[in-house]
């Protein structure tokens, strides 16, 4: 499980109005020739790893991660062509091999190494983000929305640069002209005073002989061309006419299909197996036992799957058998009471002393909150297609970590990881799922028995009952306030903590805070989530201070925007969101606007809900929502990716419950595991602040402060506060429904 | 053995006909555009047209289709070289994330402007909330449903709107 402690934000302003003003690296040493096979054609041009020119001037950035929706080809090859001064409409991407060369450790252990020359702050930057590679030895993975700040700032524009620089150098080398006469613009370079112009192309093969510079001068984003704009992506038309490959898409020559059933208890093991009650079935070929796991392999999916239901399979719980998800909170309730009891806890923040400011106060405020596990629920169920023979396993899935998988399935066939071999393709949704290798290591295992390939496909009940899901927590706060009404003290104890570190971490100026965790596994697998911690804090965290804020008397946005006087970055997205919202403007008495500010991944998100009561049941209309990534690389990806982590968030608060029964998952499909649809999804309106300083990510920070907006609103309108989710729990009336009636 | 039409071409397929029409057209006619979500009509990543008509093919057994007209999202554009005006909007307003649902969407999308050429908030509602987008690509997804309405009504001008 992934804990790790690091200390993850710089303190803003280090490049100041948004000017980026470092040059970064270039790594030493040619690295070319170890990956120009597995990239480059003949008469390619190869530049680091990461970008080549061919022969009819086309450029393609070499990206080494996976696009699950959430454009980041597009982006990164954006970032590297506009310090290349390439012409867009050429430019053109390859997602990168699963190879070590190409991976965010190898970034991190290089730029991470303090003989690297680097500015003190952005070691820390490095150091921080790229805290799962040096924790897990992760690698080349997708997720912690790292993309844009890590492979875009430090690998697709330095190269971008230093590439340019070389192919400057070698035009001044050919015309015999100083490179301070020469222009780089639309993919060519021209001389002014000679009228003299050709392609990057031309000049390629000659730049690719120079060493790069070490250092490149980056562009201020007042000279972006590129960056800052909105093409349209890479992967857009591909997915209007059926034509983008998806794991599940692979099809092989002779592959046959698999269906499986794992020990419905998380724990559990196959006790036993009737192969002769399935082997007559219309296109069975086999019955694997898995050990935790039975599958069975047939000519056609449909017939894996009925004898797969017809399979006599017995199963033990693993021990686990009993537990419930009412056990399960009462284990988390009672580790709170006993570490409370005995001043146990794990310091997670500290600043003054909160409990002796609590004893002064003159309202002291407490809460207890809850949330359930949660599921991915990608639309894509797990799925790997696997072939081994000859010593070697090929795979063919959607994965947010290549090597990862790589290495895990290496390991389970007992092979070297060079003889395993994985083809990445789209992701029909991530969100964190796509980084655990359960599915694939079962491919590959029943792949490992048959002399076919075999394309194993996880059912949706399979899929929502053997995720990694997002952890069920509680959370307890006291908060104190003076005569006044202002927050002075700020006691958190919750159970429980993965990542990110300052997930629970509040921008509010209260001078007394004491933020404490304890620990209570449960049986359950943990797994990143879309925003991970953040999911869970800050619904916890925004609804305290709306808890303080009322009983404050006091209006929750000034409550808030009085508590950010000395954060402006906080101030500027919470104003932006709150004028644009009209907030104080009085609203149908059926209606209710909450507010919820949190940063998450470098990017800070402020939201305005309104919700409607209809018949009882909350309808969130409308979402306003500003946000500061520092700058917004494609703006309106930015948008598509608050606009999904909005619905994201608000299928989580309204519906989403996972619960355990007997040991095991309750919920199996989308009728019992309940989506957002068209007819519940408000309009959304986005506003992008460009703050400045190091870059946010855009994938995960939509979602936090969607369900604390959203019960702040119900609050508002009804006087009833949400303490637990999903919001479908709870009977809703309006406030005034009894004086009415 | 099952014989039918897909996207306009006939088919004779060597399959137990009480197969789900999901599984035949992806695994016997190899036509993979069309999505397995849930396998209980709950997501709609599945959604194709007979006769013109939204079905969710993974609860739709193969007989069904039995002589009749399947269109899948290969198919939609009538094999024309351009793209159905859905798909074109779909391009347009960046409709798609992780893009696996939305061969639903889109064939959900064209069924309601076959039969509601401009629809209104409600007819959007109405017609597409039975199919999941786990990205939330919704408010895209009704822009490009007006703007494919808007195109329809500029290339096919069935009835002037003067009455």
């Amino acid at each position: 499980m992934g804990k790790w402690s690091r200390r993850a934000f710089i303190t803003t302003g280090v490049a100041a109005g948004g000017v980026v003003v470092f040059g970064i690296a270039i790594r030493r040493g040619d690295r070319t020739d170890k990956v120009r096979g597995l990239v480059a054609a003949d008469g390619e041009s190869l530049f680091d790893v990461w970008l080549k020119i061919a022969p009819d001037n086309t450029i393609t950035a070499i990206i080494p991660h996976a696009d699950m929706g959430q454009g980041v080809h597009t982006a990164l090859a954006m970032m590297l062509a506009d310090e290349l001064d390439a012409d867009w409409s050429t430019m053109g991407f390859e997602e990168a091999p699963a190879h070590k060369e190409f991976a965010n450790y190898s970034l991190a252990r290089e730029y991470s190494a303090p003989a690297a020359d680097f500015p003190a702050w952005l070691i820390d930057s490095v150091d921080g983000l790229f805290f799962r590679a040096t924790q897990m030895m992760a690698l080349q993975i997708t997720g912690g929305s790292l993309s844009v700040r890590t492979t875009g700032q430090i690998a697709m524009r330095v190269t971008g640069a230093a590439t340019r620089a070389v192919l400057l150098e070698a035009a001044a080398n050919e015309w015999q002209v100083p490179m301070s006469e020469l222009s780089a613009g639309g993919s060519m370079i021209r001389h002014a005073g000679s009228g003299r112009e050709a392609s990057f192309a031309h000049f390629a093969p000659a730049a690719a002989a120079l060493p790069l510079p070490d250092k490149p001068a980056l562009k201020s984003p007042r000279e972006f061309r590129i960056i800052g704009t909105s093409p349209p992506r890479f992967d857009v038309p591909a997915k209007v006419d059926g034509s983008a490959n998806f794991g599940i898409d692979v099809v092989l020559p002779g592959m046959k299909f698999a269906a499986v059933k794992a020990a419905p208890v998380f724990g559990g093991r196959v006790l036993s197996v009737d192969e002769s009650s399935v082997q007559d079935m219309p296109g069975v070929r086999k019955v694997v036992n898995l050990d935790d796991a039975v599958a069975v392999v047939a000519d056609g999916y449909w017939q894996a799957k009925q004898a797969l239901d017809e399979l006599s399979v017995e199963f033990s719980d693993g021990g686990n058998g009993g537990a419930t998800q009412d056990g399960i909170f009462g284990q988390f309730a009672d580790e709170l009471e006993a570490a409370a009891a005995e001043g146990r806890g794990t310091t997670d923040f500290m600043s003054g002393n909160a409990a002796a400011a609590l004893d002064t106060a003159a309202q002291v405020v407490e809460a207890e909150y809850r949330v359930p596990f949660l599921a991915h629920a990608t639309m894509e169920p797990m799925n790997c297609t696997a072939r081994v023979r000859d010593d070697q396993c090929e795979l063919w899935l959607g994965t947010q970590n290549p090597l990862g998988f790589a290495r895990q399935v290496a390991k389970a066939l007992g092979m070297d990881q060079s003889r395993v071999v994985l083809h990445n393709q789209y992701l029909g949704g991530g969100f964190g799922r796509r980084a655990f290798d359960d599915f694939a290591i079962q491919a590959a295992r029943i792949a490992a028995q048959a002399p076919y390939p075999v394309k194993l496909i996880w059912s949706r009940e399979e899929d929502m009952r053997h995720d990694h899901y997002r952890q069920a927590s509680i959370s307890r706060f006291r908060g104190g306030l003076d005569a006044s009404g202002n927050a002075i003290a700020w006691h958190n104890h919750y159970v429980n903590k993965h990542d990110p570190e300052e997930a629970p971490h509040i921008p509010y100026a209260i001078a007394d805070q004491a933020i404490v965790y304890s620990e209570r596994e449960t049986h359950v697998p943990w797994g990143f989530w879309r925003s991970v911690d953040h999911s869970l804090h800050a619904f916890f965290t925004e609804s305290f201070i709306d808890e303080l804020a009322a009983a404050a008397g006091r209006d929750t946005y000034e409550y808030r925007r009085e508590l950010l006087a000395g954060e402006p970055r906080f101030a500027a997205v919470l104003d932006l969101a709150a004028e644009q919202a009209g907030w104080g403007e009085s609203l149908p008495a059926n209606m209710g606007r909450g507010i919820a500010i949190h940063r998450s991944f470098g990017t800070i998100v402020a939201q305005v809900v309104d919700v409607e009561i209809v018949d009882g049941k909350p309808r969130a209309r409308r979402v306003i929502c500003a946000v500061d990534p520092g700058y917004a690389v494609h703006p309106d990806n930015l948008i598509a990716q608050m606009e999904s982590g909005i619905a994201y968030g608000l299928t989580a608060a309204l519906y989403g419950e996972i619960s355990i029964s007997g040991g095991a998952v309750a919920q199996s499909n989308f009728h019992d595991y309940r989506m957002l649809r068209m007819d519940e999804a408000p309009d959304i309106e986005t506003y992008i602040i460009n703050g400045g300083g190091l870059l946010g990510g855009a994938g995960e920070p939509g979602t936090p402060p969607v369900a604390p907006a959203f019960t702040n609103a119900i609050f508002d309108a009804t006087g009833i506060r949400i303490r637990e989710l999903p919001v479908s729990k709870h009977e809703l009336r309006l406030k005034d429904v009894e004086d009415v009636a | 053995m099952i014989t039918l039409s897909i996207n306009g071409e006939p088919r004779t397929l060597d399959v137990d006909p009480s197969t789900p029409l999901l599984w035949v057209i992806r695994d016997y006619a190899g036509l993979t555009g069309t999505k397995f979500g849930c396998g209980i009509a709950q997501c709609g990543a599945c959604t194709i047209h007979i006769d013109d008509k939204p079905v969710r093919s993974c609860v739709t057994p193969a007989s069904v289709a039995e002589g009749r007209q399947v269109t899948t999202i290969e198919g939609v554009n009538g094999g024309k070289e351009e793209l159905h005006p859905v798909q074109q909007a779909w391009i347009d307003e960046q409709v798609p994330q992780c893009g696996y649902c939305q061969s639903g969407q889109i064939m959900a999308a064209a069924a309601l402007l076959e039969r509601v050429p401009s629809p209104t908030d409600a007819d959007i509602d109405a017609a597409m909330s039975g199919i999941v987008c786990r990205c939330g690509t919704y408010p895209r997804i009704r822009k490009g449903i007006k703007r494919a309405a808007a195109a329809m009504a500029q290339t096919e001008p069935v009835e002037t709107d003067n009455g």
